[in-house]
């Protein structure tokens, strides 16, 4: 128990986004507020950043751009997991901006951001 | 190098930029664009299909020539062939089919949008099937996500967007969940193309270090793609997503789209993560037990409803439970009656949509059954079409269902007890249950209304069409023999 306790401590980085992702995963899940559902998914999202940004940086080295003639591999940290983090960034930026989209048009149809009552809205128009 | 290894990459980067072009083109030109697109997508798959089989092998295209850790790679066999040309020629089918009833639903002036959309959704597909890289693969499924979702809001009544929004929110639950789950993989494993991945896992479990890791991942990913392809228990946005569209976008939905997922979870657990692995693991039991629960409550579901389009969306929920329970097995046969079932499913379930939306066009667009009652006399083409569908759903020799059927059988005979009684019990009472609600369609669109129905006059193109996918289902019940070979080569060509 106090192993996975320290590790926890020691490993701050993946507890916080695992925390993180949970906080946005059960919002984007349970929350009736579409607005707060997406802010919930972008939290998700930035949790897996962290996490991956965390992953790929090596106390020390610098980014992967040469300069000074430095061209050591030691003297780096690796690319990809900043490349992914970019991706992700993107990817999570196009789908927010697909359900801000969606939740403008039922907003301005039904004049609330509650999808329960939107849905029974939706129920009572009955097409 | 041969020059068709290039006709993957060909595909997938022809049908993106058809799909920013059609974004500025007018409706008619999109309409043209996009059917010459997907046929030229058929014949490009058609030429992968018959390249691989003739070699008896698979081949790994690098992309921009970066060797394997840096790179990017595509990968095509047997039965990567195979699932692009069902794909590409279902949607071929399904776009000209649905011609009418896009130009009728769809608002005027954003018509070519839709296109749009089908040319993304088609190289979001081809991209799961050819991807051998993971991450790819990941943001594939988000434009997967992205396409289909705007093919449903596409419509534009309160209750197609407000189904969007639900799928979209499901969907993007399973993206993170996939995301997530791909992260750990990376930080374990130090990979993203698939065979590495899988010599590295194979080190780890040898070794017997990150075991936990390890069934954390294998969860979240199948999980997370059991949420997009609507598993039983997460199957909410199904319905909604699938009857209030236009036919086309859910003959392409439950069609195309969920296959996928499930295609690229047989994938991932033979390439990424390795059959033993898996089967070591236990995850194939989970899957069984959620997808013979699948089996049954989606087709006591689909008794239940009213709504024509939401009987057969439910429908798609009890057979992605057959598809489940055949990857829950655990052995090749009910690997091989997996796929075939989701070809199976793919064909004849798209056949049922358009035709439907046929039998609803004919019936003052209403969608409830009682609406329905002798629609197949005044759409004579859609109501062929709708019972040749439905007796194959049920699995009446000649069609694929009943040689799916009879795989599953098979493949749960050699299993453990267990496995077996609940394995043909399901099948009993799901065939059962099936084979009521559909007769009660057939019955019901053949039903006279009393006075003498005016029939409507079909165009060549559609009865063609609809002709095709006739064809198609036969070809999968009659000469299953060869499409069940090719499974069998592709997934040896997996491992």
């Amino acid at each position: 128990m106090g192993e996975i306790l320290s590790g926890l401590f020691t490993n701050y980085y993946e507890t916080v986004s695992m925390i993180l992702f949970g906080i946005g995963f059960t919002t984007l899940l349970f929350h009736k507020n579409l607005l707060k559902k997406i802010m919930g998914l972008n939290i998700m999202d930035t949790a897996v950043c962290l996490l991956l940004a965390a992953h790929g940086y090596i106390e020390g080295r610098k980014a992967p751009i040469v300069v000074d003639g430095v061209t050591a591999v030691e003297a780096y940290i690796n690319p990809v997991p900043s490349g992914l983090v970019l991706t992700g960034i993107v990817v999570s930026v196009s789908v927010t901006s697909v359900m801000l989209a969606l939740t403008i048009r039922l907003y301005r149809r039904y004049h609330t951001l509650d999808i329960d009552e939107i849905s029974k809205a939706v129920q009572k128009e009955g097409k | 190098m041969e020059f068709i290894w290039n006709f993957p990459l060909f595909s997938i980067v022809a049908c993106l930029f058809v799909g920013v072009i059609s974004s500025v083109l007018g409706k008619k030109a999109a309409r043209i664009l996009s059917w010459c697109l997907l046929g030229a997508v058929t014949a490009m798959s058609g030429a992968v299909l018959y390249y691989t089989i003739s070699i008896g092998g698979s081949f790994t295209y690098m992309m921009g020539h970066f060797p394997a850790p840096w790179g990017n790679e595509v990968r095509a066999g047997v039965l990567e062939g195979m699932v692009a040309v069902l794909f590409s020629v279902i949607m071929l089918f399904a776009v000209i089919a649905g011609k009418e009833y896009i130009e009728h639903d769809l608002p005027k002036g954003k018509q070519n949008l839709y296109y749009s959309l089908v040319a993304l959704l088609m190289s979001s597909l081809l991209a799961l099937v050819y991807t051998n890289d993971i991450f790819t693969a990941y943001v594939f499924v988000e434009i997967n996500t992205i396409a289909a979702c705007g093919m449903v809001m596409m419509k534009n009544t309160g209750r197609s967007i407000l189904a969007a929004t639900k799928y979209m929110i499901m969907s993007l639950i399973g993206s993170g969940l996939l995301l997530i789950g791909i992260t750990l993989l990376y930080e374990l494993t130090g990979h993203l193309l698939m065979c590495d991945i899988k010599e590295a896992i194979d080190v780890l479990v040898e070794s017997g270090q990150y075991q936990e890791p390890l069934t954390v991942i294998i969860a979240l990913i199948s999980v997370a793609l059991a949420i997009k392809s609507a598993l039983y228990p997460f199957h909410s946005w199904l319905p909604d997503a699938h009857g209030y569209s236009t036919p086309t976008s859910s003959a392409v939905l439950s069609g195309l789209v969920t296959k996928a997922y499930i295609f690229l979870l047989v994938k991932i657990f033979f390439r990424v993560i390795g059959w033993e692995v898996i089967l070591q693991y236990k995850i194939t039991d989970i899957l069984f037990v959620f997808g013979v629960i699948g089996m049954i409550m989606g087709s006591v579901n689909a008794i239940m409803q009213k709504d024509a389009k939401k009987m057969i969306a439910y429908s798609s929920i009890a057979q992605f439970g057959y598809i489940y329970m055949g990857l829950g097995l655990g052995n090749i046969g009910g690997i091989i009656a997996a796929v075939f079932h989701m070809f199976m499913h793919g064909a004849v379930k798209s056949m049922l949509f358009i035709s439907v939306g046929g039998l609803v066009e004919v019936s003052d667009e209403k969608t409830a059954w009682s609406k329905l009652t002798g629609s197949g006399y005044r759409n004579k083409v859609a109501g062929v079409a709708f019972t040749a569908g439905a007796i194959a759903m049920i699995g009446i020799p000649l069609f694929g269902g009943f040689i799916s059927k009879i795989l599953f059988a098979t493949a749960a005979v050699d299993n453990s007890m267990v496995k077996m009684v609940i394995t043909l019990l399901a099948l009993a009472v799901s065939t059962m249950l099936n084979a009521w609600y559909f007769f009660k369609a057939i019955i019901r669109i053949y039903t006279p209304r009393g006075k003498r129905e005016k029939a409507k006059k079909p165009t060549w193109l559609y009865v063609t069409v609809m002709a095709g996918f006739i064809v198609l289902n036969v070809f999968l019940g009659v000469f299953s023999d060869v499409v069940i070979e090719g499974i069998e080569a592709g997934i040896g060509m997996f491992v």
